[in-house]
Protein backbone atom coordinates (compact mmCIF):
# COMPACT_ATOMS: atom_id res chain seq x y z
CA UNK A 1 0.00 0.00 0.00
CA UNK A 2 1.36 3.74 -0.63
CA UNK A 3 0.02 6.79 1.31
CA UNK A 4 -0.02 9.90 0.28
CA UNK A 5 -0.15 12.95 2.50
CA UNK A 6 -0.10 16.79 1.86
CA UNK A 7 2.17 16.25 -1.28
CA UNK A 8 3.20 18.93 -2.81
CA UNK A 9 6.01 20.22 -5.53
CA UNK A 10 7.07 23.51 -6.78
CA UNK A 11 9.63 24.35 -10.06
CA UNK A 12 10.86 27.76 -9.24
CA UNK A 13 7.73 29.69 -8.89
CA UNK A 14 5.00 27.24 -10.22
CA UNK A 15 2.91 24.65 -7.60
CA UNK A 16 2.73 22.09 -9.59
CA UNK A 17 1.44 19.54 -7.07
CA UNK A 18 -1.01 21.80 -4.65
CA UNK A 19 -1.00 19.49 -1.69
CA UNK A 20 -2.65 15.81 -2.57
CA UNK A 21 -3.64 13.19 -0.12
CA UNK A 22 -4.46 9.76 -1.15
CA UNK A 23 -3.80 6.09 -0.65
CA UNK A 24 -3.12 3.30 -3.35
CA UNK A 25 -4.33 0.04 -2.19
CA UNK A 26 -2.45 -3.39 -2.70
CA UNK A 27 -3.92 -5.56 -5.06
CA UNK A 28 -5.73 -3.13 -7.28
CA UNK A 29 -5.56 -0.95 -10.19
CA UNK A 30 -5.01 2.30 -9.02
CA UNK A 31 -5.82 5.21 -11.76
CA UNK A 32 -4.41 8.65 -11.43
CA UNK A 33 -6.54 10.96 -14.34
CA UNK A 34 -6.23 14.30 -15.57
CA UNK A 35 -5.78 16.61 -18.45
CA UNK A 36 -2.34 17.44 -19.79
CA UNK A 37 -0.61 19.81 -17.21
CA UNK A 38 -2.72 18.55 -13.90
CA UNK A 39 0.58 17.03 -12.82
CA UNK A 40 0.31 13.56 -13.13
CA UNK A 41 3.59 13.01 -14.37
CA UNK A 42 4.82 15.16 -11.69
CA UNK A 43 2.72 13.00 -9.23
CA UNK A 44 4.25 9.84 -10.55
CA UNK A 45 7.79 11.02 -10.11
CA UNK A 46 7.40 11.78 -6.84
CA UNK A 47 6.10 8.17 -6.46
CA UNK A 48 9.26 6.90 -7.95
CA UNK A 49 11.15 8.74 -5.86
CA UNK A 50 12.64 10.45 -9.72
CA UNK A 51 11.55 14.13 -7.94
CA UNK A 52 11.89 14.80 -4.51
CA UNK A 53 8.64 16.59 -2.81
CA UNK A 54 8.59 19.92 -2.04
CA UNK A 55 6.02 19.21 1.05
CA UNK A 56 4.62 15.87 2.28
CA UNK A 57 5.09 12.12 3.02
CA UNK A 58 4.90 9.28 0.84
CA UNK A 59 4.81 6.10 3.26
CA UNK A 60 5.35 2.46 1.39
CA UNK A 61 3.93 -0.17 3.93
CA UNK A 62 3.70 3.01 6.35
CA UNK A 63 7.42 3.90 6.43
CA UNK A 64 8.12 7.01 4.82
CA UNK A 65 10.28 7.39 2.15
CA UNK A 66 11.96 10.96 3.43
CA UNK A 67 12.85 9.00 6.63
CA UNK A 68 14.75 5.82 4.27
CA UNK A 69 18.35 5.46 4.49
CA UNK A 70 19.75 5.18 1.09
CA UNK A 71 20.29 1.63 0.90
CA UNK A 72 16.93 1.35 2.23
CA UNK A 73 15.95 3.34 -0.91
CA UNK A 74 18.03 1.26 -3.08
CA UNK A 75 16.29 -2.10 -1.70
CA UNK A 76 12.82 -0.18 -2.27
CA UNK A 77 13.73 0.71 -5.64
CA UNK A 78 14.31 -3.35 -6.80
CA UNK A 79 10.99 -3.79 -5.66
CA UNK A 80 9.51 -1.25 -8.02
CA UNK A 81 8.62 -2.27 -11.64
CA UNK A 82 7.91 0.56 -14.09
CA UNK A 83 6.36 0.56 -17.60
CA UNK A 84 7.31 3.98 -19.38
CA UNK A 85 4.82 5.71 -22.00
CA UNK A 86 7.43 5.11 -24.63
CA UNK A 87 8.25 1.58 -23.31
CA UNK A 88 11.37 2.89 -22.13
CA UNK A 89 13.53 -0.64 -23.79
CA UNK A 90 17.32 -0.50 -23.96
CA UNK A 91 17.83 -0.28 -27.96
CA UNK A 92 20.83 -2.23 -27.97
CA UNK A 93 19.74 -5.39 -26.19
CA UNK A 94 17.47 -7.86 -27.44
CA UNK A 95 13.74 -8.69 -25.72
CA UNK A 96 15.66 -11.18 -24.05
CA UNK A 97 18.44 -9.00 -22.85
CA UNK A 98 16.05 -6.44 -21.73
CA UNK A 99 13.83 -8.99 -19.30
CA UNK A 100 16.66 -10.24 -18.23
CA UNK A 101 18.64 -6.87 -17.17
CA UNK A 102 17.42 -6.28 -13.44
CA UNK A 103 18.29 -9.53 -13.06
CA UNK A 104 21.66 -9.46 -14.44
CA UNK A 105 22.05 -6.20 -12.13
CA UNK A 106 20.94 -7.02 -9.03
CA UNK A 107 20.66 -10.85 -8.47
CA UNK A 108 23.02 -14.06 -8.06
CA UNK A 109 20.96 -16.07 -10.02
CA UNK A 110 22.76 -18.81 -12.57
CA UNK A 111 22.42 -17.96 -16.15
CA UNK A 112 20.19 -20.82 -16.48
CA UNK A 113 17.86 -19.97 -13.36
CA UNK A 114 17.72 -16.25 -15.19
CA UNK A 115 16.81 -17.83 -18.42
CA UNK A 116 14.08 -19.98 -16.89
CA UNK A 117 12.28 -16.81 -15.12
CA UNK A 118 12.76 -14.58 -18.60
CA UNK A 119 10.94 -17.53 -20.51
CA UNK A 120 8.55 -17.97 -17.59
CA UNK A 121 7.19 -13.99 -17.59
CA UNK A 122 7.68 -13.68 -21.51
CA UNK A 123 5.22 -16.29 -21.75
CA UNK A 124 3.32 -14.81 -19.34
CA UNK A 125 2.79 -11.42 -21.06
CA UNK A 126 2.27 -13.83 -24.05
CA UNK A 127 5.41 -13.03 -25.99
CA UNK A 128 6.82 -16.73 -26.90
CA UNK A 129 8.99 -15.97 -29.87
CA UNK A 130 10.02 -12.47 -29.92
CA UNK A 131 13.53 -13.24 -27.49
CA UNK A 132 15.92 -12.57 -30.17
CA UNK A 133 14.67 -10.02 -31.49
CA UNK A 134 15.53 -5.75 -30.66
CA UNK A 135 13.08 -3.15 -29.66
CA UNK A 136 12.67 -1.71 -33.06
CA UNK A 137 11.72 -5.16 -34.88
CA UNK A 138 8.84 -5.31 -32.54
CA UNK A 139 5.11 -3.96 -32.91
CA UNK A 140 4.40 -1.07 -30.27
CA UNK A 141 2.39 -3.61 -28.10
CA UNK A 142 4.79 -5.98 -28.04
CA UNK A 143 7.11 -3.12 -26.90
CA UNK A 144 4.55 -2.61 -24.25
CA UNK A 145 4.47 -6.29 -23.22
CA UNK A 146 8.32 -6.47 -23.31
CA UNK A 147 8.09 -3.38 -20.95
CA UNK A 148 5.27 -5.32 -18.47
CA UNK A 149 7.49 -8.48 -18.30
CA UNK A 150 10.38 -6.06 -17.57
CA UNK A 151 8.61 -4.70 -14.72
CA UNK A 152 7.53 -8.10 -13.42
CA UNK A 153 10.20 -9.83 -13.63
CA UNK A 154 11.88 -8.96 -10.40
CA UNK A 155 8.49 -9.70 -8.22
CA UNK A 156 7.40 -6.14 -8.09
CA UNK A 157 5.65 -5.16 -5.30
CA UNK A 158 5.14 -1.85 -6.68
CA UNK A 159 4.05 -1.74 -10.53
CA UNK A 160 4.29 2.15 -11.86
CA UNK A 161 2.54 2.48 -15.48
CA UNK A 162 2.70 5.79 -17.50
CA UNK A 163 0.09 5.92 -20.02
CA UNK A 164 0.54 2.41 -20.51
CA UNK A 165 -2.05 2.26 -23.90
CA UNK A 166 -0.86 5.34 -25.75
CA UNK A 167 -0.14 4.65 -29.40
CA UNK A 168 -2.35 1.84 -29.32
CA UNK A 169 -4.89 0.66 -31.42
CA UNK A 170 -7.93 -0.10 -29.05
CA UNK A 171 -7.70 -3.85 -28.81
CA UNK A 172 -4.39 -4.26 -28.24
CA UNK A 173 -4.91 -1.40 -25.65
CA UNK A 174 -7.80 -3.11 -24.26
CA UNK A 175 -5.11 -6.31 -23.82
CA UNK A 176 -2.44 -4.33 -22.04
CA UNK A 177 -5.00 -3.31 -19.32
CA UNK A 178 -6.27 -6.31 -19.18
CA UNK A 179 -2.60 -7.79 -18.86
CA UNK A 180 -2.09 -5.14 -16.14
CA UNK A 181 -4.73 -5.83 -14.37
CA UNK A 182 -4.56 -9.67 -14.01
CA UNK A 183 -1.17 -9.81 -12.71
CA UNK A 184 -2.14 -6.97 -10.22
CA UNK A 185 -4.54 -9.08 -8.74
CA UNK A 186 -2.09 -12.52 -9.35
CA UNK A 187 0.78 -11.17 -7.86
CA UNK A 188 -1.09 -9.02 -5.36
CA UNK A 189 0.93 -6.05 -6.32
CA UNK A 190 0.32 -2.38 -5.94
CA UNK A 191 -0.24 -0.91 -9.40
CA UNK A 192 -0.53 2.78 -10.15
CA UNK A 193 -1.66 3.72 -13.75
CA UNK A 194 -0.90 6.60 -15.15
CA UNK A 195 -4.02 7.83 -17.89
CA UNK A 196 -6.15 9.83 -20.39
CA UNK A 197 -7.69 6.56 -21.73
CA UNK A 198 -11.22 6.59 -20.57
CA UNK A 199 -11.87 2.85 -21.39
CA UNK A 200 -9.07 1.91 -19.00
CA UNK A 201 -11.19 4.06 -16.38
CA UNK A 202 -14.06 2.05 -17.34
CA UNK A 203 -12.28 -1.45 -17.73
CA UNK A 204 -9.86 -1.63 -14.91
CA UNK A 205 -10.21 1.81 -12.63
CA UNK A 206 -10.74 0.06 -8.98
CA UNK A 207 -9.79 3.26 -7.58
CA UNK A 208 -9.02 6.74 -9.45
CA UNK A 209 -7.65 10.10 -8.31
CA UNK A 210 -8.59 12.87 -10.26
CA UNK A 211 -6.36 15.79 -10.49
CA UNK A 212 -6.90 19.29 -11.74
CA UNK A 213 -4.38 21.83 -11.67
CA UNK A 214 -2.10 19.84 -9.07
CA UNK A 215 -5.52 19.46 -6.84
CA UNK A 216 -7.10 16.11 -5.89
CA UNK A 217 -10.33 17.03 -7.38
CA UNK A 218 -11.87 13.83 -6.42
CA UNK A 219 -11.35 10.10 -6.20
CA UNK A 220 -13.52 6.87 -6.30
CA UNK A 221 -14.19 3.70 -8.21
CA UNK A 222 -15.51 3.10 -11.70
CA UNK A 223 -18.98 2.47 -10.56
CA UNK A 224 -19.10 6.13 -8.27
CA UNK A 225 -17.21 7.83 -11.40
CA UNK A 226 -20.67 6.87 -12.98
CA UNK A 227 -22.61 8.62 -10.08
CA UNK A 228 -20.75 11.49 -9.01
CA UNK A 229 -22.05 15.12 -9.85
CA UNK A 230 -18.32 16.68 -9.52
CA UNK A 231 -18.65 18.81 -12.54
CA UNK A 232 -14.86 18.73 -13.19
CA UNK A 233 -15.05 15.10 -13.43
CA UNK A 234 -18.01 14.87 -15.49
CA UNK A 235 -16.59 17.42 -18.50
CA UNK A 236 -13.26 15.32 -18.05
CA UNK A 237 -14.49 11.76 -18.61
CA UNK A 238 -17.74 12.00 -20.10
CA UNK A 239 -16.26 14.44 -23.10
CA UNK A 240 -17.38 12.54 -25.69
CA UNK A 241 -20.88 11.85 -26.75
CA UNK A 242 -20.50 8.05 -26.07
CA UNK A 243 -19.32 8.16 -22.79
CA UNK A 244 -22.23 10.75 -21.69
CA UNK A 245 -24.79 8.03 -23.09
CA UNK A 246 -23.12 5.11 -21.72
CA UNK A 247 -23.15 7.36 -18.72
CA UNK A 248 -26.95 8.17 -18.84
CA UNK A 249 -27.56 4.32 -19.58
CA UNK A 250 -25.75 3.08 -16.45
CA UNK A 251 -27.57 5.51 -14.31
CA UNK A 252 -31.13 4.80 -15.94
CA UNK A 253 -30.16 1.07 -15.03
CA UNK A 254 -29.85 0.00 -18.41
CA UNK A 255 -25.85 -1.09 -18.16
CA UNK B 1 25.69 32.72 -13.75
CA UNK B 2 24.40 29.72 -15.78
CA UNK B 3 27.88 28.17 -16.13
CA UNK B 4 28.57 28.60 -12.89
CA UNK B 5 25.61 26.07 -12.43
CA UNK B 6 26.96 24.06 -15.31
CA UNK B 7 30.44 23.97 -13.91
CA UNK B 8 28.81 22.85 -10.82
CA UNK B 9 26.81 20.28 -12.17
CA UNK B 10 29.65 18.66 -14.01
CA UNK B 11 31.58 18.45 -10.86
CA UNK B 12 28.68 16.91 -9.16
CA UNK B 13 28.12 14.39 -12.36
CA UNK B 14 32.15 13.26 -12.05
CA UNK B 15 31.43 12.51 -8.63
CA UNK B 16 28.50 10.49 -8.89
CA UNK B 17 29.94 8.69 -11.63
CA UNK B 18 32.27 6.84 -9.87
CA UNK B 19 30.04 6.17 -6.86
CA UNK B 20 27.90 2.92 -6.14
CA UNK B 21 29.46 1.36 -9.20
CA UNK B 22 27.72 -1.60 -11.05
CA UNK B 23 28.39 -5.24 -11.02
CA UNK B 24 31.91 -6.39 -12.65
CA UNK B 25 30.80 -8.63 -15.04
CA UNK B 26 28.55 -6.23 -16.69
CA UNK B 27 30.90 -3.46 -16.59
CA UNK B 28 33.50 -5.36 -17.66
CA UNK B 29 31.49 -6.11 -21.30
CA UNK B 30 29.87 -2.68 -21.18
CA UNK B 31 34.06 -0.97 -21.38
CA UNK B 32 35.09 -3.77 -23.77
CA UNK B 33 32.10 -2.31 -26.10
CA UNK B 34 32.90 1.54 -25.31
CA UNK B 35 36.72 0.44 -26.48
CA UNK B 36 35.26 -0.91 -29.41
CA UNK B 37 33.03 2.11 -30.19
CA UNK B 38 35.24 4.87 -29.25
CA UNK B 39 38.70 3.87 -29.67
CA UNK B 40 38.90 0.69 -32.46
CA UNK B 41 35.90 2.47 -34.49
CA UNK B 42 38.00 5.77 -34.32
CA UNK B 43 41.57 4.43 -35.80
CA UNK B 44 40.45 4.32 -39.67
CA UNK B 45 39.44 8.43 -39.53
CA UNK B 46 42.71 8.92 -37.24
CA UNK B 47 45.26 7.23 -39.32
CA UNK B 48 43.47 9.10 -42.26
CA UNK B 49 43.84 12.41 -41.32
CA UNK B 50 47.18 11.85 -39.22
CA UNK B 51 48.86 11.07 -42.51
CA UNK B 52 47.71 13.75 -44.55
CA UNK B 53 48.42 16.13 -42.00
CA UNK B 54 51.88 14.72 -41.31
CA UNK B 55 52.34 14.89 -45.38
CA UNK B 56 51.17 18.23 -45.45
CA UNK B 57 53.50 19.81 -42.81
CA UNK B 58 56.52 18.40 -44.59
CA UNK B 59 55.86 19.94 -48.21
CA UNK B 60 54.36 23.33 -46.22
CA UNK B 61 58.04 23.39 -44.22
CA UNK B 62 59.96 22.45 -47.55
CA UNK B 63 58.05 25.40 -49.52
CA UNK B 64 58.84 27.32 -46.79
CA UNK B 65 62.77 27.03 -47.04
CA UNK B 66 63.80 29.25 -49.54
CA UNK B 67 67.08 29.99 -48.06
CA UNK B 68 69.83 27.62 -49.33
CA UNK B 69 71.92 27.75 -45.96
CA UNK B 70 68.81 25.97 -43.54
CA UNK B 71 69.93 22.17 -44.17
CA UNK B 72 67.05 19.99 -45.63
CA UNK B 73 66.43 17.95 -42.36
CA UNK B 74 64.61 20.56 -40.72
CA UNK B 75 61.98 19.18 -42.81
CA UNK B 76 61.94 16.38 -40.89
CA UNK B 77 62.61 18.05 -37.59
CA UNK B 78 59.45 20.66 -38.09
CA UNK B 79 57.59 17.54 -39.33
CA UNK B 80 58.20 15.45 -36.05
CA UNK B 81 57.80 18.24 -33.67
CA UNK B 82 54.79 19.69 -35.03
CA UNK B 83 53.23 16.32 -34.96
CA UNK B 84 54.03 15.10 -31.42
CA UNK B 85 53.81 18.30 -30.03
CA UNK B 86 50.33 19.46 -31.39
CA UNK B 87 48.94 17.56 -34.03
CA UNK B 88 48.74 14.26 -32.76
CA UNK B 89 47.41 14.80 -29.36
CA UNK B 90 45.40 18.17 -29.94
CA UNK B 91 44.08 18.02 -33.20
CA UNK B 92 43.25 14.49 -32.70
CA UNK B 93 41.57 15.17 -29.70
CA UNK B 94 39.56 17.97 -31.86
CA UNK B 95 38.61 15.50 -34.16
CA UNK B 96 37.57 12.82 -31.55
CA UNK B 97 35.55 15.76 -29.84
CA UNK B 98 33.52 15.79 -33.24
CA UNK B 99 33.72 12.34 -34.31
CA UNK B 100 33.39 10.65 -30.50
CA UNK B 101 31.74 13.23 -29.06
CA UNK B 102 28.90 13.85 -31.26
CA UNK B 103 28.31 9.83 -30.56
CA UNK B 104 28.42 9.99 -26.96
CA UNK B 105 26.48 12.98 -26.78
CA UNK B 106 23.84 11.73 -28.92
CA UNK B 107 23.75 8.28 -27.66
CA UNK B 108 23.32 9.14 -24.04
CA UNK B 109 20.92 12.18 -24.95
CA UNK B 110 18.63 9.45 -27.28
CA UNK B 111 18.59 7.49 -24.13
CA UNK B 112 17.18 10.62 -22.10
CA UNK B 113 14.54 11.48 -24.59
CA UNK B 114 13.41 7.78 -24.63
CA UNK B 115 13.20 7.65 -20.84
CA UNK B 116 15.77 4.34 -21.03
CA UNK B 117 17.89 6.89 -18.57
CA UNK B 118 14.96 7.17 -16.42
CA UNK B 119 13.98 3.54 -16.22
CA UNK B 120 17.52 2.92 -15.41
CA UNK B 121 17.42 5.07 -12.30
CA UNK B 122 13.85 3.65 -11.19
CA UNK B 123 15.64 -0.08 -10.89
CA UNK B 124 17.98 1.68 -8.63
CA UNK B 125 20.76 1.26 -11.09
CA UNK B 126 23.47 4.63 -11.05
CA UNK B 127 22.74 5.69 -15.07
CA UNK B 128 25.82 8.11 -14.58
CA UNK B 129 27.90 5.05 -13.56
CA UNK B 130 26.07 2.68 -15.76
CA UNK B 131 26.56 4.88 -19.11
CA UNK B 132 29.53 7.41 -18.51
CA UNK B 133 32.12 5.48 -16.31
CA UNK B 134 33.07 3.07 -19.33
CA UNK B 135 33.89 5.87 -21.39
CA UNK B 136 36.26 7.26 -18.99
CA UNK B 137 38.07 3.55 -18.63
CA UNK B 138 37.34 3.02 -22.76
CA UNK B 139 39.21 6.71 -23.17
CA UNK B 140 42.28 5.63 -20.82
CA UNK B 141 43.47 4.01 -24.27
CA UNK B 142 43.43 7.46 -25.85
CA UNK B 143 47.59 7.94 -25.65
CA UNK B 144 47.63 4.44 -27.68
CA UNK B 145 45.30 6.50 -30.84
CA UNK B 146 47.92 9.63 -30.10
CA UNK B 147 50.99 7.04 -30.15
CA UNK B 148 49.61 5.70 -33.53
CA UNK B 149 48.38 9.04 -35.02
CA UNK B 150 52.27 10.12 -34.32
CA UNK B 151 54.23 7.40 -36.18
CA UNK B 152 51.77 7.96 -39.17
CA UNK B 153 51.86 11.31 -39.35
CA UNK B 154 55.75 11.15 -39.58
CA UNK B 155 55.14 8.44 -41.85
CA UNK B 156 52.88 10.42 -44.26
CA UNK B 157 55.79 13.44 -43.66
CA UNK B 158 58.54 10.93 -45.16
CA UNK B 159 56.28 9.73 -48.08
CA UNK B 160 55.29 13.56 -48.92
CA UNK B 161 58.78 14.97 -48.47
CA UNK B 162 60.79 11.91 -50.03
CA UNK B 163 58.34 10.65 -53.20
CA UNK B 164 58.06 14.62 -53.58
CA UNK B 165 60.98 15.35 -54.01
CA UNK B 166 61.47 17.98 -51.51
CA UNK B 167 63.92 15.67 -49.33
CA UNK B 168 65.80 13.03 -49.35
CA UNK B 169 65.01 10.28 -46.76
CA UNK B 170 68.53 10.22 -45.11
CA UNK B 171 68.25 13.99 -44.60
CA UNK B 172 64.16 13.69 -43.11
CA UNK B 173 65.23 10.86 -40.90
CA UNK B 174 68.39 13.07 -39.76
CA UNK B 175 66.01 15.82 -39.02
CA UNK B 176 63.76 13.48 -37.12
CA UNK B 177 66.78 12.24 -34.49
CA UNK B 178 67.91 15.90 -34.51
CA UNK B 179 67.69 17.26 -30.55
CA UNK B 180 65.46 14.79 -29.85
CA UNK B 181 63.84 15.44 -26.45
CA UNK B 182 61.91 12.14 -25.01
CA UNK B 183 60.26 14.18 -22.79
CA UNK B 184 58.25 15.86 -25.68
CA UNK B 185 56.63 12.43 -25.91
CA UNK B 186 55.63 12.32 -22.61
CA UNK B 187 54.52 15.81 -22.64
CA UNK B 188 52.22 14.61 -25.55
CA UNK B 189 50.79 11.23 -23.32
CA UNK B 190 50.29 13.34 -20.57
CA UNK B 191 47.72 15.83 -23.22
CA UNK B 192 46.29 12.94 -24.82
CA UNK B 193 45.10 11.33 -21.10
CA UNK B 194 43.86 14.86 -19.91
CA UNK B 195 41.93 15.73 -23.30
CA UNK B 196 40.51 11.64 -23.25
CA UNK B 197 38.97 12.80 -19.51
CA UNK B 198 37.43 15.48 -21.43
CA UNK B 199 36.42 14.13 -24.37
CA UNK B 200 34.11 11.41 -22.68
CA UNK B 201 33.06 13.56 -20.06
CA UNK B 202 31.81 16.91 -21.56
CA UNK B 203 30.20 14.78 -23.94
CA UNK B 204 28.02 12.98 -21.73
CA UNK B 205 27.31 15.49 -19.57
CA UNK B 206 25.88 17.03 -22.51
CA UNK B 207 24.03 14.06 -23.70
CA UNK B 208 22.69 13.27 -19.51
CA UNK B 209 21.64 16.61 -18.44
CA UNK B 210 19.44 17.29 -22.13
CA UNK B 211 16.06 18.43 -22.16
CA UNK B 212 13.40 18.46 -25.00
CA UNK B 213 13.07 15.68 -27.91
CA UNK B 214 14.86 14.50 -30.79
CA UNK B 215 15.50 18.11 -32.15
CA UNK B 216 17.39 18.80 -28.97
CA UNK B 217 19.54 16.12 -28.88
CA UNK B 218 21.16 17.68 -31.99
CA UNK B 219 21.31 20.75 -30.75
CA UNK B 220 22.93 18.94 -27.65
CA UNK B 221 25.57 17.37 -29.94
CA UNK B 222 26.97 20.21 -31.50
CA UNK B 223 27.14 22.27 -28.08
CA UNK B 224 28.75 19.98 -26.63
CA UNK B 225 31.19 19.79 -29.44
CA UNK B 226 31.89 23.55 -29.77
CA UNK B 227 32.42 22.88 -25.34
CA UNK B 228 34.75 19.94 -25.64
CA UNK B 229 36.84 21.83 -28.65
CA UNK B 230 36.76 25.09 -26.11
CA UNK B 231 38.28 23.09 -22.80
CA UNK B 232 40.75 21.25 -25.08
CA UNK B 233 42.14 24.42 -26.47
CA UNK B 234 42.30 25.98 -23.27
CA UNK B 235 43.87 22.53 -21.55
CA UNK B 236 46.02 22.75 -24.50
CA UNK B 237 47.46 25.80 -23.14
CA UNK B 238 47.86 25.65 -19.57
CA UNK B 239 49.45 21.78 -19.91
CA UNK B 240 51.86 23.48 -22.26
CA UNK B 241 52.21 26.78 -19.80
CA UNK B 242 53.19 24.09 -17.23
CA UNK B 243 55.00 20.91 -18.66
CA UNK B 244 57.05 23.16 -20.71
CA UNK B 245 57.32 26.61 -19.91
Amino acid sequence: MIEVENLRKTFGDTEVLKGISTTFEKGKTNLIIGQSGSGKTVFMKCLLGLLTPTDGTIRYEGKAYSEMAPEVRRDLRQEMGMVFQGSALFDSMTVEGNVMFPLDMFTKKSRAEMQERVDFVLHRVNLVDAHKKYPAEISGGMQKRVAIARAIVMNPKYLFCDEPNSGLDPKTAMLIDNLIQEITEEYNITTVINTHDMNSVMEIGEKIVFLKNGIKEWEGTKKEIFRTDNEAVTNFVYSSELFKKVRQMYLEGKN
Amino acid sequence: MNYLASIGSYAIMIVETFKKPTKWPIMRSLILKEIDELIYGSMGIIIFISFFIGGVVAIQTALNISNPLIPKNLIGFATRQSVILEFAPTFTSIIMAGKVGSYITSSIGTMRVTEQIDALEVMGVNALNYLVFPKIIAMFLYPFVVAIAMYIGILGGWIAGVFGGFSSSADFIEGLQLDFIPFHVVYSFVKSVVFAFIIATIPSFHGFYMKGGALEVGKASTVSFVWTSVVIIVMNYILTQLLLG
